[in-house]
């Protein structure tokens, strides 16, 4: 990618960026269930698709050193919290169970209508790990959408617990299909195949299809991405960040 | 008389027989050739450069930084080439059904069943529900899926009901 205008290669990093701390900071709340999950089988599935998502963010964070000639965990750990490009749906910490299912729910529903997209993109880096991880994501997409059925049917305190989980995360669920800076950049070269908007809309159409199938209603009106869903950063998120950056912090530049 | 190398001979050859020595750090049983894992192999005519594409069974697969290393020390040993470059490729997915008719049987011997064929999938969504897997101890088909999700990213965790023993599964992806 040296020989891209310089636009259009801003535009790939941003879009890098976000693919890449989208997976990474979830991958790290996730990763908080280890060991205390509700039970010993979901124990290993949660964090085996925490692990999937860090090695996600891994990939992305690569592509886009590649891209920038700079070091993927430079890039993953050596930043400031208000540099960080996730939706505002990863600022909130990992809360109860139910809100844990909800937020992967609607995030990976979000992620695979992204990857789908991503998976015919003019960017052949970008198309070939998106078409991989496709394959990987099913598995993660199937086994939220059978939490959400196991709540929803699992009695009032389970399905009052989901429905307020979902209406705290929706408006900022909305957030991982804000606007980039570079869209048009992205969308002329068919880099990024569709507009946010047009994989927005096909999002909440299955959001809707699955909540109708489990007698749930989505929480709010539409709302629409907000123009800041990915630079508002939250208290929790910044407790986050010291967790994951504090070994990377202790002994900066060391080899490990 | 000169007898000559081997490896110069037929250097192709002797690339994927030293490949085939290189085992998959998980389940050591299986080489990374029966895996499927090994992309193109390029060998420059002038011999500067032997170039070997790796192709990971799972994107965060840990194992994947450790199956490079060993790739490349294994081929620099060989020396039919001045400098070995081991690089992962995501242009064609690795799919399981790489995995060759040895490297099943492999699998299986070890105590790992074999994932179920991919030939039938219409849509990725079917993936999961590729289940019928059976158990690598007794050979019943009487098994159940207990967790997709196993002790490593590529491994699922079944039941069998004839020898009432569970039993670890390469994933079908």
């Amino acid at each position: 990618m040296t020989d891209v205008e310089p636009a259009t290669r801003d535009a790939v990093a941003e879009l890098l960026l976000t693919l890449a701390d989208d997976e990474f900071v979830l991958g790290f709340w996730d990763s908080e269930w280890t060991g205390i999950a509700p039970m010993l089988e979901e124990d290993v599935a949660t964090s085996s698709i925490a692990q999937d998502e860090i090695g996600h963010a891994r990939a992305w964070f690569g592509l886009l050193a590649e891209l920038t000639d700079d070091d993927p965990d430079r890039i993953a750990f050596g930043r400031p919290p208000e540099a960080y490009r996730h939706a505002a749906l990863m600022n909130h910490p990992r809360t109860d169970w139910a809100f844990t299912v909800a937020r992967r729910f609607l995030y990976e529903t979000a992620d695979a209508v992204r990857l789908e997209a991503l998976a015919g993109s003019s960017h052949a880096g970008i198309a070939g790990l998106a078409a991989k991880m496709r394959r990987e994501e099913t598995y993660h997409l199937l086994h939220w959408n059978a939490w959400m059925r196991r709540l929803a049917e699992g009695g009032p305190d389970t399905r009052t617990r989901l429905n307020d989980a979902l209406a705290r995360l929706w408006p900022d669920a909305e957030s991982v299909f804000s606007p980039l800076a570079g869209e048009a950049n992205l969308l002329a070269g068919g880099i990024l195949p569709e507009s946010m908007a047009n994989l927005r809309a096909r999002w909440v159409g299955r959001i809707d299809a699955e909540l109708a199938s489990l007698g749930l209603v989505r929480p709010t009106d539409e709302v629409g991405p907000p123009a800041d869903g990915r630079t508002a950063r939250t208290d929790d998120f910044r407790w986050l960040w010291g967790e994951f950056t504090s070994v990377a912090r202790s002994e900066p530049g060391a080899t490990w | 008389m000169v007898i000559p190398h081997p490896a110069a001979a037929d250097p192709d050859a002797a690339i994927w027989a030293a490949l085939a020595e290189v085992p998959d750090p998980e389940i050591p049983t299986i080489s990374v050739v029966d895996l499927g894992v090994i992309g193109s192999v390029e060998l420059a005519e002038d011999r500067s450069t032997l170039r070997v594409e790796l192709m990971p069974t799972f994107i965060g697969c840990p194992a994947t930084e450790v199956m490079r290393q060993a790739i490349g020390e294994r081929l620099a040993a060989l020396g039919v080439a001045e400098r070995v470059e081991v690089e992962l490729t995501f242009a064609e997915p690795w799919t399981s059904d790489r995995i060759t008719a040895a490297g099943r049987e492999q699998l299986r011997s070890s105590g790992f069943a074999p994932p179920p064929h991919l030939r039938e999938l219409t849509t990725l969504g079917e993936l999961p529900t590729l289940t019928t897997v059976p158990c690598p101890y007794c050979g019943s088909r009487q098994t159940t899926l207990e967790n997709p999700f196993g002790p490593t990213l590529c491994r699922a965790i079944y039941h069998c009901a004839g020898c009432r023993q569970p039993f670890e599964a390469f994933k079908p992806i």
